[in-house]
């Protein structure tokens, strides 16, 4: 901006007003060598820097990230000793997911995880779901149980709620009451849950596929109905015809 | 104490007290009424704080010498935003549960005044290690600040305190503290609280004055 070709045009713009007193003259501009050569070795510097922690805390991260998907899955399935991972594809169909977080999932798979008790026994499926919430979009996981076809437990990914009203979901009795045995039933023709689950108003429930939701948190309820639904209902219709194949794991 | 240990003192302490970028400059509103809705929020927010501070001073005073003035906002930037990246890794590596909690503040220290300001105001003038300590302080009495609404914050809005319940089970939490309302009702308290001492002193300073006058 202070390049020497744009001050005499200034200047000469500024002597025939007259009012305006003379500006200082500008200090002499820092050669662009010397700007290149600081920037280049800040850089370098960061540079290095960044790759050396990225470096030392990769194995801490990957690790701290396995360990939280393994205590949100045995939340929602107790009996669970052991997880393996798992993707939907969109044509119908699982396979197994070796290397998590690497390999890039087709649009449209759904991912989820195979609960194993101690004794090599399928215990059930845990896959997440998300939804708006009153804040921010709260993240679920959730617990299916191939034996009653019902959704058996719940825990919270993430969720940015407002304290003590929406994050009621975590501790309200009543509320988590709604997922010892909450009825996702696929249609006869398993392309579809038998009954939408929906979160109704508080003390309005009747049904088994229905939430009871907590009053002055309808909205972070209906968040979590709605969570379940669509995971539910992209999930279950490609999973459960394939159920044999998550069985025999030991 | 030799001069030259006094001043360095004064520096330190001047982030501490006098300077207190909470209480008396009033700078990084934003994570200051933002993450201290605990106080394990609040020591970690403070103490990455720190961290970017101390590391990011010492390395702009490195390079005072070699920064030409214009591109000294862009070094400085770079600067912080590598030191902000580390404590970003290693935040995950260490709890993922706080990084959760921590969630943007902890990318926005790069643009907090507190650490663009100290790096020009002082790192930039002055060697490596008065710099650092001068950081150092700094970066303290943030997290000292932070903390102080922390606390606050987590005993009245949650009932508890560093997770462990103080009132039993009948205590009904005012959960208005852990909002964002209760941020600026905390923060204005503290901040009445130093003016009142602030004015306290000066007081008694003027009255000891007026005494003197009249008794010579």
């Amino acid at each position: 901006m202070t390049s020497p070709s744009n001050t005499p045009a200034a200047e000469t713009n500024v002597i025939p007003i007259k009012v305006i007193p003379p500006t200082p003259p500008a200090p002499p501009a820092s050669p662009a060598g010397a700007m290149i050569r600081t920037l280049g070795l800040v850089s370098a510097i960061c540079g290095l820097i960044i790759v050396g922690a990225y470096q030392g805390t990769y194995d801490a991260v990957a690790a701290n990230k396995r360990i939280a998907t393994e205590r949100a899955v045995f939340k929602v399935i107790p009996a669970a000793k052991s997880i393996a991972e798992y993707v939907a594809q969109p044509g119908g169909g699982i396979e197994t997911r070796v290397g998590a977080g690497e390999t890039a999932m087709v649009p449209g798979a759904v991912k989820f995880f195979a609960a194993y008790d101690a004794a090599g026994k399928l215990a059930g499926i845990a896959a997440e779901g998300g939804a708006k919430g009153y804040a921010d979009t709260v993240r679920i996981m959730f617990g299916y149980s191939p034996d009653c076809q019902c959704v058996v437990g719940i825990g919270v990914v993430a969720m940015r709620e407002t304290p003590g009203i929406g994050d009621k979901i975590l501790t309200d009795k009543e509320f988590l009451a709604n997922f010892t045995a909450l009825d996702v039933k696929l249609k006869g023709d398993l392309a579809a849950l038998a009954n939408e689950v929906k979160a109704v108003k508080h003390g309005a429930k009747t049904n088994p596929w229905q939430i009871d939701a907590i009053a002055g948190a309808t909205i972070t309820s209906r968040a979590v109905g709605k969570a379940i639904n669509d995971s539910a209902q992209a999930l279950l219709p490609r999973l459960v015809p394939n159920l044999d194949q998550l069985a025999g794991k030991s | 104490m030799n001069p030259n240990a006094a001043r360095t003192w004064d520096e330190f302490m001047e982030g501490i007290w006098h300077q207190n970028p909470v209480f008396v400059m009033v700078l990084g509103m934003c994570p200051t009424l933002a993450v201290t809705v605990s106080v394990v929020n609040a020591l970690s927010m403070g103490l990455a704080t720190l961290f970017v501070l101390v590391c990011s001073c010492g390395l702009v005073s490195l390079m005072r010498n070699i920064t030409p003035k214009e591109v000294r906002i862009a070094v400085y930037i770079v600067i912080i935003a590598t030191f902000v990246t580390v404590v970003d890794y290693a935040i995950q590596a260490i709890s993922l549960k706080l990084y959760d909690a921590l969630g943007a503040f902890i990318q926005l220290i790069v643009v907090n005044c507190i650490i663009l300001g100290r790096a020009e105001a002082h790192a930039a003038k002055n060697p490596p290690l008065p710099a650092m300590i001068n950081a150092a302080g700094m970066g303290i009495g943030f997290t000292i600040g932070l903390l102080a609404l922390g606390v606050v914050r987590e005993v009245l809005g949650a009932g508890t305190l560093l997770g462990v319940p103080l009132f039993g089970a009948s205590f009904q939490p005012w959960v208005i503290m852990v909002l964002p309302p209760g941020g600026f009702f905390v923060l204005g308290a503290w901040l009445l609280f130093f003016s009142w001492l602030a004015r306290r002193k000066l007081r008694k300073q003027q009255a000891k004055l007026v005494e003197a006058t009249q008794n010579a």
